[in-house]
């Protein structure tokens, strides 16, 4: 084990080089730069983070970008590389004793530093510079004012809940004593009084979104959630305030509190869990310092992030994309590569040209797409919107029936209180929000959240074999003499010939040595001719080459002749892609019939579905081929998935059901598929699947749940069984019930991803 | 009993007071971050964060 750089802990390659004193002892380093930030942080006194720290600073790379100097004295600034709570200690402390810094604050939640200055004194390119002397790096966002506006809404939010649970906690105090014995006239009317006082700001500051959001509706005439909720705690406190007032009837101010707060609690949660879900997309959406324009050239330090998408100009690093591919291994990049935006650079420092900046980043397509299908709702979750308007409707007729036949207005509060649509609205949207952000940890970018139901159904997978099961990379199996020349030899020869052909078939002797050819003449489907090193040779089928077949079979088998006679057979194979078999293993355990259909040849595709265990194959399809056999499988009732190419595919993905697209290399954004394999790995495809059953679940559960309890609480609330404080718990643990249930983990059982990333080849240059 | 006539007008008394601190606290900003300063007691230092 090589020496650990005592500040990033990369192995120190030339011991005694760079050296600081910290700790109280001499540490080694790797570079200049850790050198420097060391010596920065040692300088002023902030040793104290090396012993706090639980994880060892991100390597790093002096950074070149430059800073725009704001107007204004004040900015909110994203740090970036930060590891643990000491970094940001130490980055707190470093602004808090810069000169001419009034305040500095960071904050652990958010990973934003926020900083005031004199500006007479110094500027928002020193404040960053002095972060970036510690080792991280800072980002200025935007003007300070969206978050501004975040923090302002925390705070109204925490407000009102402070102010209904408070409330509801102090107003049970007051009716508490007439609930267990009969209290005298004076001493009622003071707790009825004081349950008065105490409600009213209850309803006044924490109930104050129902009621905008019920004149909203009514402005815009339309039945929503709202009105029940707003009439039931309006009319709830208005006809307990009348009783306190008047001296006679019940009252139930304590009912109304407790409402308010469990509504607000379930908001808060869905808020937070809605946050949760959305956070995964942040980081995709970084905003560069300085505006990026393509044709740019930047260099992008180690650690930090590819502002933009673009191609590699120098340098050879590698890039961790996981949050694109959902690919945990890094991807090796050198000149002439292209750069996702939004992906990390881990190694060394690589300068790129911008080709898309900005809005038009494949990063911000993709945040796009992830919050697009997260706001279209499958079928089911719409007919429960349309369940729920209908119920409110059928609530405010029965609230007004039941209060006129009863001449009882609790019994209509109660109806009102009790029945809660909006337990109906609140679950499944969580749920498609996280789905959507799951997914695409795990390298699938679902499109149309109608996926995810319509997954469920699924009784045919359609396969594409070229792209989809193999690599399409066709590779020597078998090398079977048949002349006397060497098999290197063989090879090298077949290289020379098909050196500059483009056939599927050239590739796999792209390998080998290749010698000049002349005269090289190409016929399309049988094969190549052309002279080598003074011999007449011809590779290709076994008709073309005028050799008996040697070899039967289903294999694809390339011959090579002279004048005087065959040489070689070479016995190419297209390899099954990583995970194929376990995808098709785990397709099968859920009982769906697999077809797999290709433009290949029978024996080829015979051998392929063979391999990996597909019953029905067909060959030599052509596109509109697969096209007329999905809707043939429709029209006999099948709901068919299409695995396939988004590319060559895309009418037959199209047809089917549900579609998936791998995207092997090409812009997602493009690629027309419910759900688009980011990572190009089979794999992905069983995530998805596995996800979506479990989504679904969730929602339907959560909406049996709703539909169930609404179903049973009006009629028992219009029959007057209901008392308005049983209503409110009623439905304010209905709400949080099916909240909770809503944020169940959606990855009980997935091995998958673990599995795969951690078999596949090796990291290129971690040691 | 007559006690409750000072007690219960006392305890709305108090819990408005409660509610006017604790928006005090709030509007401070003491509730926009739960977690960093937690980990502020950890560290060795002198100066005290802001």
């Amino acid at each position: 084990m090589a020496l650990a750089c005592f500040h990033c802990a990369l192995p120190v390659l030339e011991p005694g080089r760079y050296r600081a004193r910290l700790l109280g002892a001499e540490r080694e380093l790797c570079c200049a730069g850790c050198q420097a930030v060391a010596g920065t942080i040692g300088a002023a006194g902030l040793e104290g983070y090396y012993e706090t720290r639980t994880r060892e600073a991100a390597p790093l790379e002096p950074f070149a970008r430059d800073i725009p100097e704001p107007r204004g004295n004040e900015a909110a600034l994203i740090l970036d590389r930060v590891r643990c709570a000491a970094c940001l200690w130490l980055i707190e402390s470093r602004l808090g004793s810069l000169p001419g810094v009034t305040r500095a604050q960071v904050n652990y939640a958010t990973q934003r530093a926020h900083v005031a200055w004199d500006p007479a004194r110094t500027g928002l390119r020193e404040i960053v510079a002095a972060v970036r002397a510690v080792g991280y790096d800072a980002y200025p966002y935007e003007s300070g004012r969206a978050e501004a506006l975040q923090r302002r809404e925390a705070r109204a939010a925490l407000w009102r809940l402070f102010v209904a649970g408070f409330g509801a906690m102090q107003g049970m105090m007051y009716a508490f004593p007439a609930y267990i014995e009969p209290v005298s006239g004076d001493t009622l009317e003071l707790m009825r009084w004081a349950g008065l006082l105490i409600t009213l700001p209850v309803l006044l500051i924490a109930c104050r979104p129902f009621f905008e959001g019920a004149l909203a509706e009514l402005r815009n005439r339309r039945l929503g959630l709202e009105t029940p909720i707003a009439l039931g705690l309006g009319g709830g406190y208005a006809a307990s305030a009348w009783a306190t007032v008047a001296g006679t009837g019940a009252v139930y101010f304590d009912s109304v509190a407790m409402l308010a707060f469990l509504l607000l609690l379930a908001r808060h949660a869905e808020g937070a869990a809605r946050r949760r879900a959305s956070r995964a997309l942040d980081p995709l959406l970084v905003p560069a310092a300085a505006p990026l324009s393509p044709g740019d050239a930047v260099s992008v330090a180690p650690g930090a992030r590819v502002p933009a998408d673009g191609i590699v100009l120098e340098g050879r690093s590698s890039v961790d994309e996981s949050l694109l591919t959902g690919e945990s291994m890094p991807v090796v990049k050198q000149r002439g590569d292209a750069l996702v935006g939004g992906s990390v650079n881990l190694e060394q420092p690589l300068s790129m040209r911008v080709t898309r900046a900005g809005a038009d980043t494949h990063a911000t397509a993709i945040a796009r797409l992830v919050e697009r299908a997260a706001a279209a709702k499958p079928r089911l979750v719409q007919a429960a919107d349309r369940v729920g308007r209908a119920l409110t409707g059928i609530v405010l007729v029965s609230a007004a029936l039941a209060a006129l036949a009863w001449r009882d207005v609790w019994v209509a509060v109660a109806i009102l209180v009790a029945t809660c649509p909006c337990a109906i609205a609140l679950a499944s949207p969580i749920v498609l929000t996280r789905a959507g952000s799951g997914l695409l940890r795990r390298g699938a970018l679902l499109t149309r959240s109608q996926a995810l139901e319509t997954l469920g159904r699924v009784t045919d997978v359609v396969l594409d074999k070229t792209g989809t099961l193999t690599s399409g990379a066709l590779s020597i199996r078998q090398t079977v003499l048949l002349g006397n020349e060497s098999a290197a030899r063989c090879a090298s020869l077949a290289a020379s010939l098909e050196a500059t052909s483009r056939h599927p078939v050239a590739r796999a002797f792209a390998s080998f040595s290749a010698m000049e050819a002349t005269a090289v003449k190409n016929h399309p489907g049988e094969g190549v001719e052309g002279a080598v090193a003074g011999k007449r040779l011809k590779i290709g089928s076994a008709r073309f080459c005028g050799v008996p077949r040697q070899i039967e079979g289903e294999r694809t088998v390339v011959y090579l002749a002279d004048e005087n006679g065959p040489l070689a057979a070479f016995v190419l194979e297209d390899p099954l892609r990583a995970g194929v078999a376990e995808l098709v293993a785990f397709l099968r355990r859920r009982a769906l019939t697999l077809h797999l259909l290709s433009g290949d040849r029978e024996e080829v595709v015979a051998r392929v579905a063979e391999r990996c265990g597909i019953s029905i194959a067909c060959a030599g399809m052509t596109p509109q081929g697969k096209f007329d056999y999905v809707a043939r499988l429709q029209q006999q009732g099948r709901v068919v998935a299409m695995i396939g190419d988004g590319l060559n595919d895309a009418p037959v993905l199209a047809r089917a059901d549900v579609s998936f697209a791998l995207s092997c290399g090409a812009d997602a954004s493009q690629l027309q598929a419910d759900v688009i394999v980011l990572s190009n790995r089979p794999a992905s495809i069983a995530a998805t699947w596995d996800l979506a059953a479990r989504a679904m679940r969730l929602v339907r559960g959560s909406l049996a749940w709703a539909l169930a309890y609404n179903a049973l609480v009006l009629p028992a609330a219009a029959l007057g069984l209901v008392g308005p404080w049983e209503a409110a718990l009623g439905m304010g643990a209905s709400s949080l019930l099916v909240l909770l249930n809503a944020s169940r983990p959606l990855s009980a059982r997935l091995p998958w991803n673990r599995s795969t990333s951690s078999s596949r080849s090796p990291s290129p240059s971690y040691s | 009993m007559e006690s409750l006539y000072l007690l219960v007008p006392l305890s709305v008394a108090l819990v408005f007071l409660i509610g006017a601190l604790f928006w005090r606290a709030l509007q401070g900003g003491q509730f926009d971050d739960l977690e960093r300063p937690a980990h502020d007691v950890l560290a060795d230092d002198d100066k005290s964060s802001p």
